[in-house]
C-alpha cells in the first residue's frame, strides 16, 4: 500500500516494526516501531512514559516526512 | 537407512501456543512435533530427533540474538558420533506468514554457515522472507497456508531426498523456489529454432516461457520531503487493523478483501470502547487496552493542537495486512491514494504490525 | 528467381601434391596454397597452414575469423545462380592481431562440446603480417586472407555433383496464405571500430543506414566478419553464411508462416546513432507489415541497449518481439546478465552465461601463434593450473554463445 500511495506523489512513512519487510515491499521512509502487537506503546512502562514514548515516536515520523532522501531510509 | 533431522519451529506449529506464546524463548523438545510428526508418518525413512521451537516475535524482535541463542541451543546436537550426527536441519514450512518465514529464513542461514548439514525450507512465493533469503538458503514451494501443509511436506521431502543423494536439482521440477543463480544447459533445440518458435507462440497469444526474466526494479522514487509538517495536511492509514468497535464493515481478520474509511472527526483519542482491532495476525489484547498503540491518534491530536502538524484529515484508512495478497495491498493502496488526492491530503503516516 | 546451393559432404582432408577433391577427402597442398596468398598480398610475411580434426588432442589459439569454403560457379547477380559449398570444412585464421587476442577452439575434450568448430574439418592458417603493418591493414590482409583460402579450396568443388541441392527462392516469388503469420528478421550487425566491424557486401556496417534485403541475396556471400573480439559471442564469418534464423524461417516459410523479410541494421557507438538506426529499423519493419520479429545482435555491453531500444519500439507499435542474447551473469551466474533492460523484453532466448568457468586439459598441439599458453592475454580472466590445464570462461571459446542462435547452449534459472 506505501508504494502506491507514493507512486501517487504523496510523501508517505511507514512504521512498522518489522523493517526488512517495510523494505522488501520498498517503503521509502521508515520509522521502526515498539513491537508488532504495539507499534505506538509499551505495556511494561508506566502510563505517563508510554504516552511520551508514543509522542516521541509519532514525532520521528513527522521528522521523516520533512527529510529529503534519495533511497531507502530507515529514521 | 534412516535420515536423522532437526526441525525448527514456530511457537503455534510446536503446539506451545498462539500469538500470546510468540515471545517464546528458543527451546529444545525431543522428537518430532506438530508438521515434524506428520513428516515422520509419511516418509518413515525420516526420523526427527529434536525440535527447536521460538517464537516468531522473540525472533522478529531480536533477530541477532535470538540466532545465536538458536545456534548454541544446537550446538549439543551436533556433537555426535558420526552415527548419529543429523543431516538435515528443515524449518517451517512457513506458508505465507511474514514473520515465521522470516525465522526460518535466519535460523536456515545461521544453521548453513554454522554446521554441516543440508538446511531447507519451506515458503509460499509471496512471503517476504523469500526476496531476503532465496539466495542464501534453499527454499521449498509451500502453499498460502496449512491447508496445504501435506502437499509442502511432500514437495520438502522429495526435495530432501534428492539433495541427500547428491543429485542435481531444478525449480520447476522439484519444487522450489529459484535462487537467482543463471546456470548453462544444452537444450535439445538451437537458439534459432527456440526463438521463432516463440515468436509464433508469441503472435498467436499462445503462453511461452522467456529464458531470461527481465530483472524487476520495482521502486518507487521517493516522494519529496515536505518543507514544514505545520503547515500541512496529514493522513493516517493503517494495515494494523484499527476499526471502530463492532467492526462495522466486517473487515476480516485476515486475507482482507476491503478497507475502510472511518471518520476521526471530534476524536481525540482512540479507547476500548469507540474502537478496537480487526487483524488476527497479532495478539489482540495491548490494541484492545488502548488503540493508540497501533494507530497514535492521541499523540497526533497533541501534536496538532501543539501546532507541529498542520491539520489532520478527518478520515483515516484501515485494513488489516494480515496475509493480505499482494494484488490486493497494491489495489487498497491505489484507491486510498485516489482518496487522499481528492481530499488534498499531502502527507501520509501509515501504521503498520 | 533464387539461389541454389550445393553441399558436397566433405569426409576428410589431408595435404597432397595437388589440391583437389579425392571423392570426398579434400587434399591440399599447403605450400601452393600458402605462396598464393602470399604472392596476392604483399602485406604477408609468410602463412603457416595446418588441419586439424575431430578427436585430436588439439588446441587452436588466438583466431581471428572462421570461413566456409564456397564458390559462385553460375549466376550473373547476386542471390541468382548456384553456389558450390564444401561442406563440414571451416578455414579458421589465427595469428597475433592488435589488442587482445581471444579465441580458443579445442578439437576434444570438454572444451569441444561449446563450439561447432571442433566437429568440422579445419584448415588452420597461421599468419604473419609484415613488421610495420598499421592496425587497419594488418587486419584487413588477415580477413582477406581467411576469405581467398577459402575461395581457393572452394575450387575444387566447382564441377563436382553436390550431395544436397538446396534452393533459397527469392520469397517474393512464392505464393504464401494470408493467413500465416507475418514475419521478419531483424539483423543486427557489430559496427564499432577496428576489430569491431562487420561488412555487407565489401561495405563497412559502420557506413550503412538500415535497409531491407531479401535473405536469399545474404546467403550469397553477403555477410563477412571483421569482429575479433569476445570470441564466444562472434559471428564469424561461418555463422553469417550459415545464419541459422534465416534458415529456420525459410524452412517454416509457407507452413508456419511468412518470412516477410530481413532487415540489417548496425550496433552504431553512440546513443544518438543507436536511437536514430533503431527508428528507421522499426519503420521499415513496420513497412514490411510484420506481425512478429526476431531480433539478433553481435556482442555484449552496449549492444544490449540496441536490443532493448528496438524491443520497446517495436512493442508499443504492436510488434511482437522474440530476442536473442547471451549473458555475462558473472562465474557464480549471481550478477545481472544483461547491461540494460526493458520491460517489454519478455520474450528472450538466452544461449548461455558467457562467464560460467571451464576446465580445459592440456592439448599436445598447439596451434596458433602461442607456443606457450602462460603468454596467452585475453580480456577475460583465465589461469594456466599446474598441470598445464587451462581455466577459462566460456568468453574464450569460439562460438560458444553465439547469438545467431545457432548452438543449444542456453541458461536458466536454478
Amino acid at each position: 500500500m506505501v508504494k502506491e500511495i507514493e507512486r501517487a506523489g504523496l510523501p508517505v512513512v511507514h512504521a512498522c516494526s518489522i523493517v526488512t519487510i517495510s523494505k522488501t515491499v520498498g517503503a521509502n521512509r521508515i520509522v521502526p516501531t515498539i513491537a508488532i502487537p504495539h507499534p505506538f506503546g509499551d505495556p511494561d512502562l508506566e502510563k505517563q512514559k508510554e504516552i511520551q514514548l508514543r509522542k516521541e515516536l509519532v514525532k520521528k515520523a513527522l521528522r521523516a516526512l520533512m527529510s529529503p532522501i534519495e533511497e531507502q531510509t530507515v529514521f | 537407512m534412516t535420515v536423522k533431522a532437526i526441525h525448527y519451529l514456530n511457537q503455534f506449529f510446536g503446539g506451545i501456543g498462539g500469538e500470546e506464546k510468540s515471545g517464546l524463548k528458543p527451546a529444545l523438545l525431543q522428537g518430532s512435533r506438530g508438521p515434524g510428526k506428520l513428516l515422520e508418518r509419511l516418509f518413515p525413512d525420516l526420523e526427527i530427533v529434536t525440535t527447536i521451537v521460538a517464537g516468531d516475535n522473540y525472533l522478529a524482535q531480536n533477530t541477532e540474538t535470538a540466532v545465536k541463542e538458536i545456534l548454541s541451543v544446537l550446538t549439543p546436537c551436533f556433537e555426535k558420533e558420526a552415527a548419529e550426527m543429523p543431516q538435515l536441519f528443515l524449518a517451517g514450512p512457513g506458508f505465507n506468514a511474514g514473520r515465521y518465514g522470516l525465522a526460518c529464513g535466519a535460523v536456515c542461514k545461521a544453521v548453513q554457515e554454522h554446521f554441516d548439514c543440508l538446511v531447507l525450507t519451506s515458503m509460499f512465493p509471496d512471503n517476504p522472507a523469500v526476496q531476503e533469503y532465496r539466495r542464501d538458503i534453499l527454499i521449498g514451494l509451500a502453499g498460502e497456508d496449512v491447508t496445504s501443509m501435506e502437499e509442502s511436506l511432500r514437495r520438502m521431502w522429495g526435495l530432501a531426498t534428492k539433495l541427500l543423494q547428491g543429485k542435481a536439482i531444478l525449480p520447476d521440477e522439484d519444487h522450489y523456489i529459484p535462487q537467482g543463480r543463471r546456470q548453462n544447459f544444452f537444450h535439445s533445440r538451437t537458439g534459432a529454432q527456440r526463438a521463432v518458435s516463440m515468436l509464433l507462440k508469441k503472435i498467436a497469444g499462445e503462453p511461452y516461457k522467456t529464458e531470461y526474466e527481465m530483472p524487476v526494479f520495482d521502486r518507487v522514487a521517493p516522494a519529496p520531503a515536505i518543507p514544514d509538517m505545520s503547515r500541512v495536511k496529514l493522513a493516517l492509514v493503517t494495515s494494523g487493523g484499527i476499526v471502530p468497535r463492532g467492526n462495522p464493515d466486517r473487515i476480516a481478520a485476515a486475507n482482507a478483501q476491503k478497507f475502510g474509511i472511518y471518520s476521526l472527526k471530534g476524536l481525540l483519542t482512540l479507547t476500548p470502547e469507540t474502537h478496537q482491532t480487526a487483524h488476527g495476525g497479532y495478539d489482540p489484547t495491548f490494541a484492545m487496552e488502548d488503540p493508540n498503540r497501533v494507530l497514535p491518534l492521541d499523540m497526533i491530536r497533541e501534536l496538532e493542537a501543539e501546532g507541529d502538524i498542520g491539520c489532520l484529515h478527518e478520515l483515516y484508512y484501515a485494513t488489516v495486512g494480515n496475509a493480505t495478497s499482494v494484488a490486493n495491498a497494491r489495489n487498497f493502496g491505489k484507491a486510498i491514494a485516489q482518496e487522499l488526492l481528492a481530499a488534498g491530503v499531502q502527507a501520509v503516516l501509515l501504521t503498520s504490525t | 528467381m533464387g539461389l541454389e546451393v550445393g553441399n558436397i559432404l566433405i569426409e576428410n582432408a589431408r595435404f597432397g601434391r595437388r589440391t583437389r577433391l579425392d571423392g570426398r577427402c579434400l587434399v591440399v597442398n599447403p605450400t601452393d596454397l600458402g605462396e598464393f596468398l602470399c604472392r596476392r598480398d604483399a602485406r604477408l610475411k609468410k602463412v603457416d597452414i595446418f588441419l586439424a580434426r575431430q578427436g585430436e588432442s588439439t588446441r587452436i589459439l588466438c583466431i581471428k575469423d572462421v570461413v566456409e569454403p564456397r564458390c559462385k560457379v553460375s549466376g550473373e547477380t547476386i542471390g541468382e545462380g548456384r553456389i558450390q559449398v564444401l561442406k563440414q570444412v571451416a578455414v579458421i585464421t589465427c595469428g597475433k592481431i592488435v589488442g587482445y587476442q581471444e579465441g580458443i577452439i579445442d578439437m576434444s575434450g570438454p572444451g569441444a562440446q561449446y563450439t561447432p568448430f571442433s566437429q568440422t574439418i579445419n584448415l588452420v592458417l597461421e599468419i604473419e603480417v609484415k613488421k610495420d603493418t598499421p592496425p587497419h591493414q594488418h587486419e584487413e590482409a588477415a580477413r582477406a586472407t581467411g576469405l581467398a583460402a577459402a575461395a581457393y579450396i572452394a575450387e575444387t568443388g566447382r564441377d563436382v555433383e553436390p550431395d544436397r541441392l538446396y534452393s533459397f527462392a527469392d520469397l517474393e516469388s512464392l505464393a504464401v496464405s494470408s493467413e500465416l503469420p507475418r514475419t521478419a528478421y531483424l539483423y543486427l550487425l557489430l559496427s564499432q571500430g577496428l576489430l569491431h566491424d562487420t561488412y555487407v557486401f565489401g561495405v563497412d556496417a559502420k557506413r550503412i543506414t538500415p535497409y531491407i534485403i531479401a535473405p536469399h541475396l545474404l546467403l550469397d556471400g553477403g555477410i563477412v566478419s571483421g569482429n575479433c573480439v569476445s570470441a564466444c559471442d562472434k559471428n564469424t564469418t561461418y555463422h553469417h553464411q550459415n545464419n541459422p534464423i534465416i534458415a529456420e524461417f525459410y524452412r517454416k516459410h509457407g507452413k508456419e508462416l511468412n518470412f516477410v523479410g530481413v532487415v540489417l541494421s548496425n550496433e552504431p557507438a553512440r546513443l544518438a546513432g543507436k536511437e536514430a538506426s533503431a527508428a528507421k529499423a522499426i519503420e521499415l519493419i513496420k513497412n514490411l507489415k510484420a506481425q512478429g520479429v526476431v531480433i539478433s545482435k553481435e556482442g555484449f555491453g552496449n549492444p544490449d541497449a540496441d536490443q532493448m531500444i528496438l524491443t520497446r519500439g517495436l512493442e508499443q507499435a504492436g510488434i511482437k518481439v522474440v530476442s536473442i542474447t547471451d549473458e555475462y551473469a558473472g562465474p557464480d551466474g549471481l550478477s545481472q546478465s544483461l547491461a540494460d533492460a526493458t520491460p517489454e523484453a519478455e520474450a528472450v532466448v538466452s544461449v548461455g552465461n558467457a562467464n560460467e568457468r571451464i576446465v580445459l586439459p592440456p592439448m599436445e598441439r598447439l596451434l596458433g601463434p602461442l607456443k606457450d599458453l602462460s603468454h596467452l592475454a585475453g580480456a577475460y580472466p583465465q589461469s594456466l593450473l599446474e598441470d598445464g590445464s587451462l581455466e577459462i570462461e566460456l568468453q574464450g571459446i569460439i562460438g560458444a554463445t553465439n547469438e545467431l542462435g545457432f548452438h543449444t547452449l542456453s541458461s536458466r534459472e536454478v
